[in-house]
């Protein structure tokens, strides 16, 4: 008896199919974006804050490296509420997705920041700009271009962690996964090509911030020769 | 005797012909200092003879064995040919007593208490017995580079060649390397250098070449060379340097 | 409903962390050992060989860890020999981490400036006495801060575990949440006790890195 693949039997689950694709994909960018938004400020902060706060980011960047994501989802979605903070399935998908991705990248901004700053700030400082405006026009882009391959990286990283909000019925393509698997019995073949479809997000991803990539960083283009 | 015969040789890298045809025959206990522009193609005839770069064509001989493709393993050609980067390259991870013994070690064999000997005669003669059980980020840069040559020296090439071997240095170190150089060319070591450094090439090299767009353009001796240089390349390149 | 005290949530947490630290060293053992495989692999001359394992980094690095272990949980079933959670959870961690650090420590053995090998070379060495006594001891000192570090991920990674049903610390806090509903308490927990368990590592890795580059070799 040999084991048979049959894909066939996806086929009328194609709506579920593209409803899970297009939450992961939602969810993705605009998590990409808050996260990276969010990454700038704490990476700033981190550096030019009060002391309290670069101590009160300093913790929350090492607490979520280092605990799992899906505990810090539960705890978004299960524990807040327990303090009385109710939170609906895509926010909490959303506000754990963000937090995750821009403790990462901050730590990854202020390498970036820390290898580029020095003789950068003095030049602007020399030249009568304030820390924030040094920072916004001198500092930040040299910064991003530096680090960008890392920070692309971790947005995939954090696409692919977010097959873990199906655990709170967020409609992602896991959830779709597990909904199709749970009605033709098929589990293999679902999962089989849901793995192949993220691959292809990657992929697609990896592309995508590249092409950003070549357009916003261009000055470096002729640096590099 | 001539220990270095370069006939014809061409080199290119893609489209970008960087040697066009080099002759370069060198005696043994000649020293021979290759000048030029940087881009002249120096530094890349200088890894041929030790097939860091492999000719595209023309013929190389060292101690009359050709140099072909895989016509010496890298243990006879260590044999005939040494070589010092302007890096240095030390391996940051042993000391320096190591670094010098590593290679007779491994690569001939010999009885790790006599290349001990060696390695402590070699680093005398480049004034730094007292180094070595330091490692290489405990030593200035100058100090590193005559490591460096002493670690060539264990291996008795016949030939040592020098790449740009100041370039990296700060410029109160270079003096220190270059007399390094001195006393073993007065040994009478063959010394095939590339080097920026013209006072030393006029005071030292037995001959000056002077290399342009991939070919040798000049040469001769160094007083003659530098006073009366023939080529306008030549001039232009004395008077920007000097 | 039988009342928890918090020692008791605290007690029940204790002995399902024996399993992620259980799990977590069957892992990054099992994923080390087959990992060095795969960077010998990768190293080699032949051309299959470097293309199968760097296909093998890419598929593991570009897929989900959860898409991975629902392959394997639900793929051995599917070929007709079911396997537990334990099993499917130590297969898909290790072939996960296998991955990960062959790419560490590929990089690793790039990082390693390129001049060694000329020197190696120069002085009369074949690759494999080049590789013995100038690249793997440096690329070996290079590599022990980012293994250090990847154990964290490891470690995290375990979580995933108690999606199939495997009891470690992560599945016994969602069970402990439906027996006392103290969600608060007991996912702030929860992750207090991952945080102790990766957080000293993290800082380990830190500690490391430093150490090398006051060293002046990274």
């Amino acid at each position: 008896m040999g084991p048979t693949l049959d894909f066939l039997t996806l086929l009328p689950y194609v709506s579920e199919l593209v409803k899970g694709l297009t939450t992961t994909v939602v969810l993705t960018v605009v998590t990409t974006l808050t996260g990276l938004g969010l990454a700038v400020a704490v990476a700033y902060l981190r550096v030019n804050g009060q002391p309290w706060m670069r101590w009160g980011l300093g913790g929350y960047v090492e607490v979520t490296r280092n605990t799992p994501f899906i505990v810090q989802l539960f705890f978004i979605f299960f524990g807040l509420p327990g303090l009385g903070i109710k939170i609906d399935a895509i926010t909490a998908a959303f506000i754990a997705m963000t937090l995750n991705l821009a403790a990462y990248s901050a730590e990854i901004l202020r390498a970036g920041i820390s290898a580029t700053a020095k003789g950068q700030l003095e030049a602007a400082r020399a030249l009568g700009m304030s820390t924030l405006q040094s920072y916004r026009h001198v500092v930040l882009v040299p910064a991003f271009a530096r680090v960008y391959p890392s920070l692309i990286s971790q947005a995939i990283i954090v696409m692919l962690g977010s097959a873990v909000v199906s655990q709170i019925s967020v409609f992602d393509l896991t959830y779709a996964a597990n909904f199709i698997q749970s009605r033709n019995f098929r589990s293999f073949e679902v999962y089989l090509l849901i793995t192949l479809v993220y691959l292809l997000l990657a992929f697609g991803m990896r592309r995508a911030f590249m092409l950003v990539g070549k357009r916003v960083f261009a000055y470096q283009q002729g640096e590099q020769r | 005797m001539t220990l270095v015969c370069v006939n014809n040789v061409h080199k290119a890298f893609g489209d970008l012909q960087v040697l066009k045809g080099i002759d370069l025959n060198v005696a043994q206990g000649e020293v021979v200092a290759i000048i030029g522009r940087s881009g002249s193609g120096k530094s890349t005839l200088l890894r041929c003879l030790n097939q860091l770069e492999q000719h595209d064509s023309g013929e190389i001989t060292i101690a009359e064995q050709q140099l072909d493709a895989g016509s010496m393993s890298p243990k006879e050609l260590s044999e005939n040919v040494g070589m010092v980067f302007q890096s240095f390259n030390l391996f940051p991870h042993k000391t320096v007593g190591d670094n010098v013994c590593l290679a007779p070690v491994v690569v001939r064999g010999e009885a790790r208490a006599d290349v001990e000997k060696v390695a402590r005669e070699v680093l005398d003669k480049v004034g730094l017995a007292d180094k070595y059980d330091a490692y290489p980020a405990q030593l200035s840069g100058g100090q590193q580079q005559r490591v460096a040559i002493a670690r060539a020296l264990a291996m008795r090439p016949k030939v040592l060649l020098c790449d740009e071997v100041t370039s990296a240095l700060d410029p109160e170190l270079v003096g220190e390397v270059l007399r390094v150089l001195e006393a073993l060319a007065a040994e009478g070591m063959t010394l095939i250098l590339v080097t920026h450094e013209m006072g030393f090439a006029r005071d030292v090299a037995d001959r000056v070449v002077f290399m342009h767009q991939g070919r040798i353009h000049e040469e001769g001796e160094p007083a003659e060379l530098f006073s009366n240089p023939k080529t306008p390349e030549l001039k232009q390149f004395i008077s920007a340097v000097l | 409903m039988i009342e928890f005290t918090l020692w008791d949530i605290v007690r029940n947490l204790l002995l399902a962390a024996r399993w992620t630290v259980v799990l977590s060293l069957i892992a990054f053992v099992g994923g080390a050992t087959v990992g060095l495989v795969l960077t010998f692999m990768r190293l080699s001359s032949r051309r299959w060989l470097q293309r199968f394992t760097s296909l093998y980094v890419d598929l593991f690095q570009g897929t989900p860890l959860l898409m991975q272990l629902f392959l394997i949980f639900f793929g051995a079933a599917a070929m007709g020999h079911p396997i537990s959670a334990w099993w499917a959870a130590s297969i898909a961690l290790t072939l996960f981490t296998s991955a990960f650090l062959c790419d560490i420590w590929r990089g690793c053995l790039e990082a390693v400036a390129k001049g060694q090998w000329h020197a190696a070379r120069v002085l009369g060495m074949n690759y494999f006495q080049t590789m013995r006594h100038v690249i793997l001891p440096q690329a070996l000192q290079l590599s022990i801060p980012p293994t250090v570090g990847f154990s964290v991920q490891v470690i995290k990674g375990t979580a995933l575990a108690s999606i199939i049903g495997f009891v470690e610390l992560t599945k016994a806090g969602t069970m402990l949440n439906n027996a006392t509903f103290e969600p608060f308490t007991i996912f702030t927990l929860v992750a207090l006790f991952y945080f102790a368990l990766c957080y000293p590592l993290s800082c380990y890795a830190r500690h490391l890195e430093k150490k090398l580059y006051d060293a002046g070799l990274r």
